[in-house]
Formats: C-alpha cells, sequence, structure tokens
C-alpha cells in the first residue's frame, strides 16, 4: 500500500481551483491543497510537503517556485520541473496545455502519470475558456472602435452607416490592413485633431 | 528575399531593448531575419519555451545558463550564452520603513557609497534584512551575496527571497520582504509608486557585472550556425545603435509601447541615461555606465565571467552535476562571439578570460581592430577574481 499522494494546486481563481481539485480527486487517492494567494508562496507550500505542485505556466509567481528546486531551498526533497522521459512527450503536452508541474525526486512515473493526465486535461480546458473570453473581449473592445469612426465619418462626410462602413472597409482592403486597425488610427486622428 | 522567423522569448525589461530594437529599427531585416518577439510571464517560462522549443533564443539572465550547466534548479537543458546584451542595469532599494529609519539615522540616499549604505542598514535593522529578488540564479541575488559577505551586513544579515518585480510593491507592503534588488524600470516603478527608496546602483557593487544574455540551445546553435549569427549580429548592431545618446528618446518611446515594457517613455529614459530618482520626494542621481550595450566589448560573453558566476552558484548551493570549472566556463560562448561577429565590424578582444575586476580606468588591449578600449572593471572591496589562480 502506497503513500496518498499529497497534490497542492496554485490557483488564484476559486471556481477554477475547485475544478481542478475534485477532477484530481476523482483520478486517484490523493490530499490536494490550494493555494491562491502569493504571499510567502514558497514557505506555504513547504509546510504541505507536496509530492506534486501544479501551477498554470502564465502564472508569475511561477519563478516563486524556483526555490523548492534547490537543496538549500525550503522543501526538505527538492523538486523538479517535471521532465521524465519514461512519460514521452508528456512534458511538451504539459506545457501546450499550460500548467507546469514541480514533482519530488524519486515519485515514480507510474504514479505521476493520472495525476498529470488528469491535470493537463483540466488545464487545457481552462486554457480554452480563457483564450475564448479573451477572443470576445477582443471584438468586442473593436466594435466599440468601429462604432466610433463609423460615427466619425457619418459626421464629418454626410454619409450614411452603410456607407461609412464600406469606406472604412475599402480602405482597409486598399492598404492591406484590417478595418479594425483603420478604425483605430482614425479614432486616434481625430483624437488629436480634437 | 525571404526572411525566417525566429521565435524569442524575453522578459518585458528596458535590458531586453537590443532584442526589441533589433526587430524595430531594421537590424534583423537587414540579416534577413524577423524576431517574433514573445513577452514572458516568468523567467522560469523563459527558460521552458527555450528548453523544449517554443523559440529558438531569449532573453535570459547570466547566471541561468551556467547553473543549467551545474544542474541547478527544475530543468537541464544544455544552453550557450552566445552575447551578453547588457552590462549592469540593477538597483538595489528599500520599503518604506527602512527608508524612514535610515532618514531618522541622517542618511543621506547617496546612491552612490556601498560601504555606507550596509553601515546605515546595519545600524537599523532588528534582524536579517529580506530582499526580494526576481529569481534564484540572477545578478541581483550575486551583488547582494558579495555585498553583504565584504560590510557590516555580513552574509548572514540578509535572506533572500524571490519575488516577481510586478509583485515587489504588495510583499513590501505584507511585510513579507524589506527590501529588493530589482532590474529596470521596477526599481523607478517602485519610486513613483511611493513603495520606497533606492539604496545603489548594481555598478557600486561591480563595475562591469554581465546582465542579461542572448542563450539559445547549444544543439540549436550547432544545427543553425548560419540563423545563429545572424541573430547575434542583428543583436549587436542594435546595442551599438543604443550606445549613442542621441537615440535615446527613440529608444525610450518604442521600448514604451503596449506591446514591448507598456510603462511611460520617462520611466524608461531614466535607465537608458542613468539619471535616477532615488526617492519620492523626487531626489535625483546621475550613475556612470548605469546601464551598457555595447562600449567596452560589453557583447562579449568572457569565459571568465562565467567562471566567476559558477563559484558564486557553488558556493550557495553546491553542485549536483558532475561538470568541470572548464566545461562551464565555455557555457559563454566566446568562440560563436568569435566567429559570428568578426564580419559585422565588431571590435573582438585578443583573449577570451580576464582578470576581473582588475580594470581600474579605461583601458586600452590587444584586439582584431585594434581600437577597442576596455571600461572600468572594479569590485567595490577591490578585490580580484583571477580565473587561473582559482
Amino acid at each position: 500500500m502506497t503513500k496518498t499522494l499529497t497534490i497542492v494546486v496554485v490557483e488564484e481563481d476559486r471556481d477554477r481551483a475547485i475544478a481542478i481539485v475534485d477532477a484530481l480527486k476523482d483520478a486517484c487517492a490523493c490530499d490536494v491543497f490550494v493555494i491562491g494567494n502569493a504571499t510567502g508562496l514558497a514557505r506555504k507550500i513547504a509546510a504541505h510537503a507536496p509530492d506534486i505542485v501544479l501551477i498554470d505556466i502564465d502564472n508569475p509567481t511561477r519563478d516563486m517556485m524556483e526555490e523548492l528546486t534547490l537543496a538549500s531551498g525550503p522543501l526538505e526533497r527538492p523538486v523538479a520541473m517535471f521532465v521524465s522521459s519514461a512519460a514521452g512527450g508528456m512534458a511538451q503536452t504539459a506545457i501546450e496545455a499550460g500548467v507546469s508541474a514541480y514533482v519530488v525526486d524519486g515519485l515514480s512515473p507510474e504514479r505521476v502519470k493520472p495525476v498529470m493526465d488528469t491535470a493537463i486535461a483540466r488545464f487545457a480546458m481552462v486554457r480554452q475558456m480563457r483564450n475564448e473570453l479573451a477572443e470576445t473581449r477582443r471584438a468586442l473592445e473593436e466594435r466599440k472602435v468601429i462604432d466610433r469612426a463609423k460615427g466619425l465619418l457619418m459626421k464629418a462626410k454626410g454619409i450614411d452607416e452603410d456607407a461609412a462602413y464600406a469606406l472604412l472597409r475599402k480602405t482597409a482592403m486598399d492598404q492591406g490592413r484590417r478595418v479594425a486597425d483603420v478604425a483605430e488610427a482614425l479614432v486616434t486622428a481625430s483624437g488629436l485633431l480634437g | 528575399m525571404k526572411h525566417v522567423t525566429v521565435p524569442v522569448a524575453y522578459m518585458p525589461l528596458v535590458d531586453a531593448a537590443p532584442l526589441i530594437i533589433a526587430q524595430e529599427m531594421g537590424f534583423a531585416e537587414a540579416e534577413g531575419i524577423a524576431l517574433d518577439l514573445i513577452a514572458a510571464p516568468s523567467w522560469s517560462s523563459v527558460r521552458d519555451m527555450l528548453a523544449f522549443g517554443r523559440v529558438d533564443a531569449a532573453h535570459m539572465l547570466s547566471p541561468v545558463p551556467v547553473a543549467m550547466a551545474m544542474g541547478l534548479g527544475g530543468m537541464s537543458t544544455a544552453l550557450s550564452a552566445v552575447s551578453v546584451l547588457s552590462v549592469n542595469g540593477n538597483v538595489i532599494g528599500v520599503g518604506t520603513p527602512l527608508e524612514a529609519r535610515l532618514r531618522a539615522n541622517g542618511y543621506g540616499f547617496d546612491f552612490a557609497d556601498p560601504v555606507a549604505a550596509a553601515d546605515a542598514l546595519a545600524q537599523v535593522r532588528d534582524g536579517p534584512i529580506v530582499f526580494g529578488v526576481p529569481f534564484p540564479f540572477s545578478m541581483h541575488v550575486e551583488l547582494l551575496r558579495y555585498w553583504s559577505r565584504a560590510t557590516a551586513l555580513g552574509p548572514d544579515g540578509i535572506v533572500i527571497r524571490t519575488v516577481p518585480p510586478p509583485l515587489m510593491a504588495n510583499a513590501l507592503a505584507a511585510g513579507d520582504v524589506d527590501a529588493f534588488c530589482v532590474g529596470e524600470p521596477w526599481g523607478s516603478v517602485a519610486v513613483d509608486e511611493g513603495a520606497g527608496a533606492l539604496l545603489l546602483p548594481g555598478t557600486a557593487i561591480w563595475t562591469f557585472a554581465p546582465e542579461k544574455v542572448l542563450a539559445v540551445r547549444t544543439d540549436w546553435a550547432e544545427t543553425e550556425p548560419d540563423l545563429t549569427g545572424r541573430l547575434m549580429r542583428a543583436t549587436w548592431r542594435a546595442g551599438r545603435w543604443l550606445a549613442n545618446r542621441q537615440v535615446q528618446a527613440t529608444a525610450s518611446e518604442l521600448l514604451s509601447r503596449k506591446a514591448y515594457l507598456d510603462v511611460s517613455s520617462e520611466l524608461i529614459d531614466r535607465a537608458l541615461s542613468g539619471h535616477l530618482t532615488v526617492t519620492a520626494r523626487g531626489d535625483q542621481r546621475q550613475v556612470e555606465r548605469f546601464l551598457e550595450f555595447h562600449d567596452g566589448a560589453a557583447s562579449f560573453p568572457w569565459r571568465s565571467q562565467a567562471r566567476w558566476i559558477a563559484q558564486q552558484l557553488r558556493r550557495s548551493h553546491g553542485t549536483r552535476a558532475d561538470v568541470s570549472d572548464d566545461a562551464l566556463a565555455r557555457v559563454f560562448r566566446a568562440d560563436l562571439h568569435r566567429m559570428h561577429l568578426g564580419s559585422a565590424g565588431c571590435d573582438l578582444p585578443g583573449a577570451s578570460e580576464k582578470v576581473e575586476g582588475a580594470i581600474r580606468h579605461e583601458t586600452p588591449v590587444a584586439s582584431a581592430g585594434g581600437g577597442l578600449t576596455l571600461l572600468p572593471n572594479r569590485f567595490f572591496d577591490a578585490r580580484i577574481f583571477d580565473p587561473n589562480a582559482e
């Protein structure tokens, strides 16, 4: 009977953290702890003496984790970034999914694999949702700028909305630029001219 | 000509300038390459992107490739430092509680004398002073350790913790750290936010400290010698362009763009001009060679620099991998620098190692072009590091 794995998840967003914890608990016999606040991160992690630490690859607090990899660091057993050749391209897959894992020295690949499979799936899902959200925001932002540019053209040239949009689109095509970029340039220029 | 795109990871800092300028001012294009500059959220991320092949080159803390060769840290891909991107540029600062105590004691914040600064700090401290740094393997750490060992602070008088610079103000406010050592613009940001005051520039401890390097995977440099050369020449020419004071305003403007540093150009100007605001009251100090990209063969990756770094890392961490000092010295690729930059008009020194800390004044040295002058290279305690004597 092997000892239950202790996993620490570093994640600020509470809902996201809960989703990850639930998935991990379904996948393996493990104790999972969540650390949300970056203050004193390395010491908080060390207090749990984890076997595995999971953190979003884009989280700037990742650099605080690096102290855990040092023999003189706060953990008794130094951890390594998960790069097991036995697990094939798993490290690569993990990075693409947006999760970085720190695993203590000497933990067998068979025990790490189910955790990593789950973490990779879960983080990939989170990442996709975040990308979609960012994309939606950006599209909304662009729509606003285009609307303002249309308004400026309608007022300055006395044309209707369709004609204003057609003008923006034609200019964009002629210059090989995106409509949103042309609109942005127009709004900026008009702001400067006051 | 069809341009080859080279993905490059960087941290949005003032000393990423040679890469940003290489792309923005056409130095990359002149070499037939386009740099796809990817801003990273952390130094770990820069390292992983390079190690796993997501990017082919990176703006990197000079000790990282040496530490990786020693088996330290979470990753162990062989990296090569093919050029030094910048020399100096760090600042040491204190949070507002220490600032107030120093001021009450009559400390003048001269931003120059490391012995006086250490004496002043030693007088006002209650226990060890906790310094926040961006990364465990960094010139920031090595300068702090060197300074504390040779002054009233003492080796046990400081504790070093990793805190990403964007979170430094919070860490100071929470009392998690008392002081910090960071690269620009983060020191100036701390002053402007009223989070603390600047105590010393890195140059006050070592006048010629290799700060960031252009790092590539060693096997990539071997399989892509042509691209390696083009990338090195483009960044070297960008460094030479930056050495001209006339272009400073333009450089600050470019770096301040949203896609790059996304801070005001005035803030960036402070680092490029060495004219820093050191307290929230607006005290200003001028620092010679605060941040150097080009003069004095700044780009040359001296093997003796790698040896010095290796010695410091050994002292702090021991070493895991069985690796010789000579192998560690060769992580700084003086050989590739010679191979690829001789044709670009870069005047190369005759030697690949030098005694670090032994140059008191600007000194002409033997070089291929005959016109090379090395800049002062001094440690504040006047010690020297002789690579052949170690």
